[in-house]
């Protein structure tokens, strides 16, 4: 277990190096980060001396060890667009963007898993066969899409919820500020998180639907059910816990992609987060965001997969044997 | 195969429609209510917008057909409709009918295009990967999974967006659709390499290659003659699920405004300049190609799933 467990952290720093090397060929390539920098009325020499200061006449190598020693204490420098370290920008967006991922991510579980399980023990039942056709449309319909029609639906039409930004926020700490507090927060984060957590819930949903009508054929469930166990207790206890390795391997890597999607659910609602700073970034050209972005969700994804494998083997004690005989 | 090879030619092509007719395939296609409805919902589409130019009522290109008088028209069925345009116009006048039919054709074209790109580019490496094996194998798959970590539609937008910070502004929008078709098709390679992959080092073993490779035959033609058609099957139906895919990320980036440009909408851009007017009571704009689009993308996914089922029930 030791072993397979250092060799996914090796391949985490090989993935991070592979991804700061990209990032660093963006930011040193990808147009002149001088031109970026300065105005049309500066002189060459000015701009000489810029370039010296900031060290782009050394060896590339030189250069790319300081960029890495940069990322390391998240220093991507300053952004083109707004002129101000990239770092801060990104820190003031952070919470919103974890915050509507959270949220996402709690209903995917919440709804996902309970339809699933109800799919699963009742095949045939007219309500499946509506949930399977819903998620069906769920998957087809375009993340963004979504988005229009339920503001289409609950901000114009019914003028419910709002259709745009986070509401009112309130400061905690320095720099982390939180929609959970205030009721036009909370309303704010309904109809994004819908958006963003409706493809994860139909997967998760179809994910266990199909775990489960496999777990319910086996000898041990049989075995409960000759026991005398009530019925709840069999499909939740003893069926659910084993469909859950997949659902969590699924679930961790859906997390990832629930952050990347949500540039996504951001343009659609204006949700003031990290996403939306991406966009612009990609729009405008504006290469230290683009790859500070880069570098924190790489990071992002990189932790969450090897917490998802370790958890895989702490679950499922037959990996567990298997690795350690190897 | 072998029969066939004694058949004379008309025979052939006789046999050939018979026995897909007395196929099992065929036999569960035609069972399926649902795939057949969405086998006539994707070809009515992919007719009409390919035939867009000739049987779109406008021309939603020439400036000469378009008048802002004509603006915001909502579509028929409603007050103030306009006979000439059924499904009302858009900001600047354009029918939405012949929007989306013109729409149509730009999603799908680099939807296929881009499922081409990647399907070609996948199996290449994958055949490399499987059939050399070793160090090259390794890299592949090290590069393979790397990309893996991260979401096709992330990869897609920054590719697009180096692109675009490449070639700048002006030629943007001449590059756009190929730039577009690149990146969609970039990130998507991964799953065809693994399954090629797969299979290559399976049929690598198999005697009809020993075979080959015994009377000297150069390995990329061993790859690409012999191993290459066996292990076909699957890519198909991968090809088929991605095309829905790949339009929906097509429409995604376009509708995030890094996508095709204005001068040439496809279905994402017309959601796009449809999404600024859904608070002034204009829905049409946006709805009508957003449902074009889910319509297209569901009836592709349906007959993907029932290929999946059908051609290889291994594979899932």
């Amino acid at each position: 277990m030791f072993g397979f467990i250092s060799r996914r952290l090796v391949m985490a720093v090989v993935v991070m190096f592979v991804v700061a090397l990209i990032s660093f060929m963006l930011f040193r390539f990808v147009g002149d980060p001088i031109n970026q920098m300065v105005g049309i009325e500066t002189t060459p020499e000015q701009r000489e001396a810029l370039r010296e200061r900031l060290g782009l006449n050394d060896p590339i190598i030189i250069q790319f060890a300081r960029f890495i020693m940069g990322a390391l204490q998240f220093d991507f420098g300053n952004s083109y667009q707004f002129k101000q370290p990239v770092a801060e920008l990104i820190a003031k967006r952070l919470p919103a963007t974890l915050e509507l991922s959270f949220v996402s991510a709690l209903f995917a579980l919440v709804v996902g898993v309970p339809m699933g399980v109800y799919t699963g023990l009742n095949r045939h039942s007219p309500l499946s066969k509506l949930f399977l056709t819903v998620s069906l449309i769920g998957v087809s319909l375009p993340t963004f899409f979504i988005g229009i029609l339920l503001i289409f639906l609950f901000s114009v039409h019914l003028q419910w919820l709002p259709s745009f930004g986070r509401g009112d926020v309130v400061a905690i700490g320095d720099w982390w500020t939180t929609g959970f507090l205030t009721l036009s927060g909370l309303k704010a984060l309904i109809l994004p998180s819908i958006t963003l957590g409706l493809f994860q819930m139909t997967l998760i949903m179809r994910l266990i639907r199909a775990e489960m009508l496999e777990v319910i054929r086996t000898d041990y469930i049989k075995f409960a059910r000759a026991r005398g166990l009530p019925d709840r207790s069999i499909h939740f206890v003893h069926a659910l816990k084993n469909t859950m390795v997949p659902v969590i391997t699924i679930t961790g890597l859906q997390l990832g992609s629930i952050i990347a999607f949500a540039i996504i659910t951001e343009t659609v609602f204006q949700w003031p987060g990290m996403g939306l700073l991406f966009l612009q970034a990609v729009q405008n050209v504006d290469i230290p965001i683009m790859a500070a972005y880069l570098m924190l969700t790489a990071f992002i994804f990189v932790v969450i997969n090897l917490a998802v494998d370790i958890l895989y083997v702490v679950i499922d004690p037959r990996l567990r044997t298997e690795r350690s005989g190897l | 195969m072998t029969e066939q090879t004694t058949m004379p030619e008309q025979d052939v092509a006789k046999g050939r429609i018979a026995r897909i007719l007395d196929s099992d395939i065929f036999h569960s296609f035609i069972r399926s209510k649902v795939t057949v409805i969405a086998a006539i919902v994707t070809a009515v589409l992919m007719i009409s917008a390919f035939l867009a130019p000739w049987i779109a009522p406008h021309d939603p290109f020439d400036l000469a057909q378009i008048s802002i008088l004509d603006a915001r028209v909502p579509p028929v069925g409603m007050a103030y409709h306009d006979p000439r345009f059924l499904l009302g116009t858009d900001d600047q006048g354009r029918d939405m009918l012949s929007g989306i039919l013109y729409g149509m054709r730009i999603s799908l074209a680099v939807g296929f295009l881009s499922v081409a790109f990647a399907a070609v580019l996948g199996i290449f490496l994958g055949l490399l990967s499987g059939y050399v094996g070793g160090r090259t194998d390794a890299i592949i798959m090290r590069i393979a999974e790397i990309q893996l970590t991260f979401p096709a539609i992330l990869i897609a937008l920054l590719i697009d967006g180096v692109a675009n910070g490449i070639f700048g502004n002006l030629d943007r929008e001449r590059w756009a659709v190929w730039i577009l078709t690149f990146s969609i098709g970039l990130s998507f390679w991964v799953q065809y390499a693994r399954t090629v992959r797969g299979s290559t080092m399976v049929e690598k073993n198999k005697e009809y290659v020993q075979a080959a490779r015994v009377i000297g035959i150069p390995s990329f033609i061993i790859m690409f003659r012999h191993v290459l058609p066996n292990v076909m099957g699957p890519v198909l139906v991968i090809a088929t699920i991605n095309l829905a895919l790949a339009i929906i990320t097509e429409a995604t980036l376009s509708f995030l405004g890094v996508g095709v440009p204005a001068t040439q909408p496809s279905l994402g851009t017309l959601i796009r300049i449809g999404n600024d007017f859904l608070f002034s009571g204009e829905w049409w704009i946006a709805i009508f190609p957003g449902l074009t689009l889910a319509i297209l993308v569901l009836a592709v996914n349906l007959l993907g799933d029932w290929m999946r089922d059908a051609l290889n029930p291994k594979l899932r």
